[in-house]
């Protein structure tokens, strides 16, 4: 390491389409909730993103092959503070997600569980060697990933537990998965699925019913349904321009269910119209094949991965997210990244960017 | 430096741009996805948009009220209130509802069934679950506006009856739209709307209904009222004027009370309805604030038949009064000379039948025959007639079909002739029925309104008004079917002797000082002797007197029929003397007085003068509507039975 990583190896470009992305949800959480109790938000939101950005500026100073080194202390830390959480930590909302450090941050812990499960999967993979995953690896790779997402099941929380799937799911694809073993797989899950969903046939009603809970932790009273039906009417009767800033009668009015949060898209479709929501659909493929750039010019394997890895959980999150609000994907509670109000989910995507930040510093880097 | 592969440099290329591609399509499928609800479905999603936000809350319009020829009110509307469950969100409402059915006290199952009635109605409608609301059921819904979210309160207007069961025939009733009317109505009608079912309440619906108003605000996802849009206010339902007199009304009223039949009292010379009873009757605030199905169909299937109104719906036979019919035809047709004269021995033969009178009444010309009503004389008259001529003149007379009241449901009674034989019982027409119609019996059928009309047409020389309701109505028409002077002449003076000469069917019983009241009893069979012989029964017979005043040119007509009443001299006569006698009282300024007119005045009677329901009528507003002998002769006419007032 003779040189160290020069400033203008950050990526400018990269972070524009950050700010862009913020500023639009900063703007709208202001325009759904500046007539309610809940006016202000803006500026909470504003806060969390000047720390993540400090955070981002942090973590993109350690190497991150140090951060690779200590690979499997840090998933002993994750999987143990997932079991912290899971005995001590306190509801909010029906969930244990939460741990409360001095009172004042409450930190998820299973966001932490994301930037990890990126680091240590990234580093198996690097281990690995070779082009062509034995049966064994995939085996690893999927144990590395399921204890985690059982433990952040066990939360319960369904769609931070789902996030983790897609960076084993593309590591393993850039990794080198043997064609019959995706073929397998394939065929495997084509089988497993229906027999799933004919299973819950054999349920009892509260079973059901408990299932359905469990599937969407996050639904007020009124069912998740419902929740869907009103994003679409807001989605909807935005048209193609949309109803202007502040006159969403769907939002302002609070049919719109979390409109500041997991449906602020929702919100924006209904005052900003079609057109509003290419833009913002048109900035997070922007981020994620800038995002992809960098993969592509990551000075290693490793770093490669790590990238690959915030690309993954980030692009999951939009897609689900927006299938979501279009009535495609039931209520998983999957925020919008850097749009949905939120100090742990927006804290979780600048120290994710902060990771690819480091790698791109240190592209030149020997 | 790690032990760990740390310097590996292969990046797999190919993949990641293959990763890149895919971003593209998930973005582009996602933008499908958009344009799919924005542009494509857009509109729909607007209109669901625009009914979430905005709630229609109907404001009742009062109906109009009806009011006497004097002003005063006889059917008003009060507001009253009902209890509203908003369902925008059914899923909230489910968690309320336990809460909501003890605080109104509605059993789980009439409010399952009330929102199950509302489910075909857009989810912004709110179902009325209370109606009437008490003070109770009012103070639970206010107390409970935050944490029973989904309750409200509208103000409807309910239709009141001060005076309870009085006119209540001619009134008719409300109720809540039917389907069938919902169905017809292009939209003016909503379920739960309220409408005039029968009677006045029915043929002027149109003017009294009104047009509800709308109060539009915006609420939020709560059902939290965030500010009122606009505010149409209702447009009252017009009042409407009957040419009812509410005194002679009370008079009659009174006067029926415990009887079964009808009275129906006109102005003459116009048709103006002065008084109209049909009994037995029914109350139609009980209707006013939803009548119970149960109630409902007790009601409509009482043997009864409370709810018919017999003044134009009861076509009975007529009797005696249809022989006011045959001296017209007499003597306007001249098949007969005028000073034609039968020997009566009280009994007669034709076509090998006995036909029997009430007495040997020796050598009857025509106006001894009308005052003591001798059937021989008009069977006589009718054989020579024959029956066609008769059927001519009491079709002209009004008889027969319609009068053109405005109330729905008359009947046309029935007049019997060569082709209505024919047509309904293909066969030819027997002469022997003509002697029976010559009386008023056999096919014969009148209503109490058409022989009241046919008196007064006949008495006026040929102007046959057409009976109404509504005063000022411009669309009474006049028929006129001129008789000769000497006809009238001969005709009323017959009817004067009826109630005037000593040997008059009314035995003088019902004589009015000063007053020329005229008029001609009927005492009908409602089934044929012969055929009552065979059946073992002995039925009643009906009652019949239709009278008027003065003898030509009459100012008022009434005709009263008491069924079961058997001697109409005796149970319809002093009905009819006691709203002449009431009618020439207000004339002359006075307040007219009820009197007991009844064969058996019943202790307590008086008390049909209060109202039932809510709204008993002051002390001031009766006037001097304290029962008191109005005629000191009145007990006297029960001896009339005795002495054998001469009939048919």
């Amino acid at each position: 390491m003779k040189d160290r990583p020069r400033l203008q190896d950050f990526d400018w470009i990269l972070l524009a389409i950050v700010a862009a992305i913020s500023v639009i949800g900063l703007l709208e959480i202001y325009s759904s909730t500046h007539s309610s109790n809940l006016a202000g938000m803006q500026w909470r939101q504003l806060t969390w993103i000047g720390i993540g950005f400090a955070a981002m500026c942090l973590i993109a100073m350690i190497d991150y092959h140090t951060l690779l080194d200590q690979a499997p202390a840090l998933y002993v830390f994750g999987i143990g503070s997932l079991l912290v959480v899971l005995v001590l930590g306190y509801s909010r909302l029906g969930a244990k997600r939460w741990i409360s450090l001095g009172g004042l941050v409450n930190l998820q812990v299973s966001e932490i569980m994301k930037l990890i499960i990126i680091i240590v999967l990234a580093r198996y993979f690097t281990d690995v060697r070779t082009e062509r995953l034995t049966l064994a690896d995939l085996a690893k790779v999927g144990a590395l990933t399921l204890v985690p997402v059982v433990l952040i099941l066990k939360q319960p929380d369904l769609g931070t537990a789902m996030v983790l799937v897609p960076v084993a799911l593309i590591g393993i694809f850039l990794a080198g998965i043997q064609w019959k073993h995706l073929a397998i797989g394939a065929v495997i899950i084509a089988l497993l699925v229906p027999i799933a969903w004919n299973m819950r046939h054999y349920l009892k009603p509260y079973q059901q019913q408990r299932i359905q809970t469990f599937l969407h932790p996050e639904d007020n009273p009124r069912g998740s349904g419902y929740q869907i039906l009103q994003s679409e009417i807001a989605v909807g009767s935005g048209g193609f321009w949309g109803k202007g800033f502040g006159k969403g009668s769907q939002n302002q009015l609070g049919f719109v269910p979390v409109r500041y949060s997991d449906f602020i898209l929702a919100a924006l479709a209904e005052e900003q119209g079609f057109i509003g929501v290419c833009v913002v659909l048109l900035l997070y493929l922007g981020l994620i094949l800038r995002l992809v750039d960098n993969a592509q010019k990551s000075k290693d394997r490793a770093g490669m991965f790590i990238v690959m890895g915030v690309t993954a959980i980030l692009g999951f999150h939009v897609l689900v997210n927006t299938s979501m609000v279009i009535g495609y994907m039931p209520v998983t509670g999957i925020p919008l990244p850097l749009m949905s109000y939120g100090g742990s989910s927006t804290a979780f995507v600048f120290l994710a960017l902060g990771l690819v930040m480091n790698v791109r510093m240190r592209r030149f880097v020997n | 430096m790690s032990s760990w592969n740390v310097n590996d440099q292969r990046i797999p290329q190919g993949r990641l741009t293959l990763f890149s591609y895919l971003s593209v399509a998930f973005v582009i499928f996602l933008l499908i996805g958009f344009w799919k609800l924005q542009v494509i479905q857009s509109d729909h999603y607007a209109d669901l948009a625009q009914k979430n936000g905005i709630r229609s809350i109907p404001i009742i319009a009062p109906r109009g009220p009806m009011l006497d020829r004097n002003g005063r009110v006889l059917v008003d509307s009060y507001p009253s209130f009902s209890v509203l469950l908003l369902r925008d969100n059914p899923k909230i409402i489910e968690k309320y509802l336990p809460q909501i059915e003890e605080g109104l006290n509605i059993s789980p199952e009439d409010m399952k069934e009330q929102i199950e009635a509302a489910r075909s109605e857009p989810r912004f409608m709110p179902v009325i679950i209370k109606s009437d609301a008490s003070q109770a059921d009012i103070a639970f819904v206010e107390s409970h506006r935050i944490d029973i979210p989904v309750l409200d309160l509208m103000t409807v207007q309910r239709r009141h009856y001060p005076y309870g069961d009085m006119l209540a025939n001619a009134i008719g009733y409300v109720g809540e739209v039917s389907p069938k009317e919902l169905a017809g109505s292009d939209g003016r009608y909503k379920p739960g709307d309220i409408v005039g079912k029968a009677g006045l309440e029915k043929e002027y619906n149109h003017e009294l209904e009104g047009t509800d108003g709308m109060r539009r605000v915006v609420v939020d996802s709560v059902g939290k009222v965030v500010r009122t849009l606009d505010n149409i206010p209702p447009v009252p339902g017009k009042p409407i004027q009957l040419t009812i007199d509410y005194n002679l009304q009370q008079v009659v009223e009174h006067d029926m009370d415990g009887k079964e039949g009808a009275v129906v009292a006109m102005d003459a010379r116009t048709g103006a309805v002065l008084a109209m009873v049909s009994r037995p009757t029914f109350n139609p605030n009980d209707f006013a604030a939803g009548i119970s199905p149960r109630e409902w169909k007790k009601l409509n299937n009482d043997p009864e038949t409370p709810l018919l109104n017999r003044a134009i719906q009861a076509q009975l036979a007529p009797g005696s009064v249809f022989k006011i019919v045959m001296a017209t035809a007499m003597l306007e047709s001249k098949a007969i000379p005028a000073n034609y004269t039968v020997y009566c021995p009280g009994y007669a033969i034709f076509y090998g039948h006995l036909f029997h009178c009430d007495h040997p009444h020796g050598e009857v010309n025509l106006h001894k025959a009308i005052v003591v009503s001798c059937d021989v004389y008009f069977y006589n008259v009718g054989k020579l007639l024959g029956i066609n001529r008769i059927a001519y003149y009491a079709n002209a007379l009004g008889l027969g079909h319609l009068t053109g009241i405005d109330l729905p449901g008359e009947e046309p009674g029935l007049v019997p002739s060569e082709t209505w034989v024919e047509r309904v019982y293909h066969h030819k027409w027997y002469p022997g029925s003509t002697i029976s119609v010559a009386i008023g019996q056999g096919a014969v059928e009148a209503t109490p309104i058409q022989l009241a009309r046919m008196v007064a047409g006949v008495a006026s020389g040929g102007m046959l008004a057409q009976p109404h309701l509504l005063k000022d109505d411009p669309n009474v028409k006049t028929t006129r079917f001129p008789i000769s002077e000497n006809t009238v002449q001969q005709v009323t003076e017959g009817m004067w002797g009826v109630v005037n000469e000593p040997d008059g069917t009314t035995a003088e019983q019902v004589k009015l000082k000063n007053i020329q009241f005229c008029g001609k009893t009927g005492t009908a069979q409602t089934m044929s002797y012969a055929e009552q012989k065979r059946l073992g029964v002995h039925l009643k017979e009906n009652g019949w007197f239709v009278g008027y005043a003065p003898r030509v040119n009459p100012e008022i007509v009434v005709a009263a029929l008491v069924q079961k009443g058997v001697w109409g001299s005796t149970s319809a006569a002093p009905i009819v003397r006691d709203v002449v006698k009431a009618y020439y009282d207000e004339k002359n300024g006075q307040t007219p007085q009820v009197s007991t007119a009844q064969n058996t005045p019943k202790p307590g009677a008086s008390h049909s003068l209060v109202a039932t329901g809510t709204g008993v009528p002051s002390a001031r507003q009766l006037g001097a509507g304290v029962v008191d002998t109005g005629v000191p002769s009145a007990p006297a006419s029960r001896a009339g039975v005795q002495t054998g007032a001469h009939h048919q």
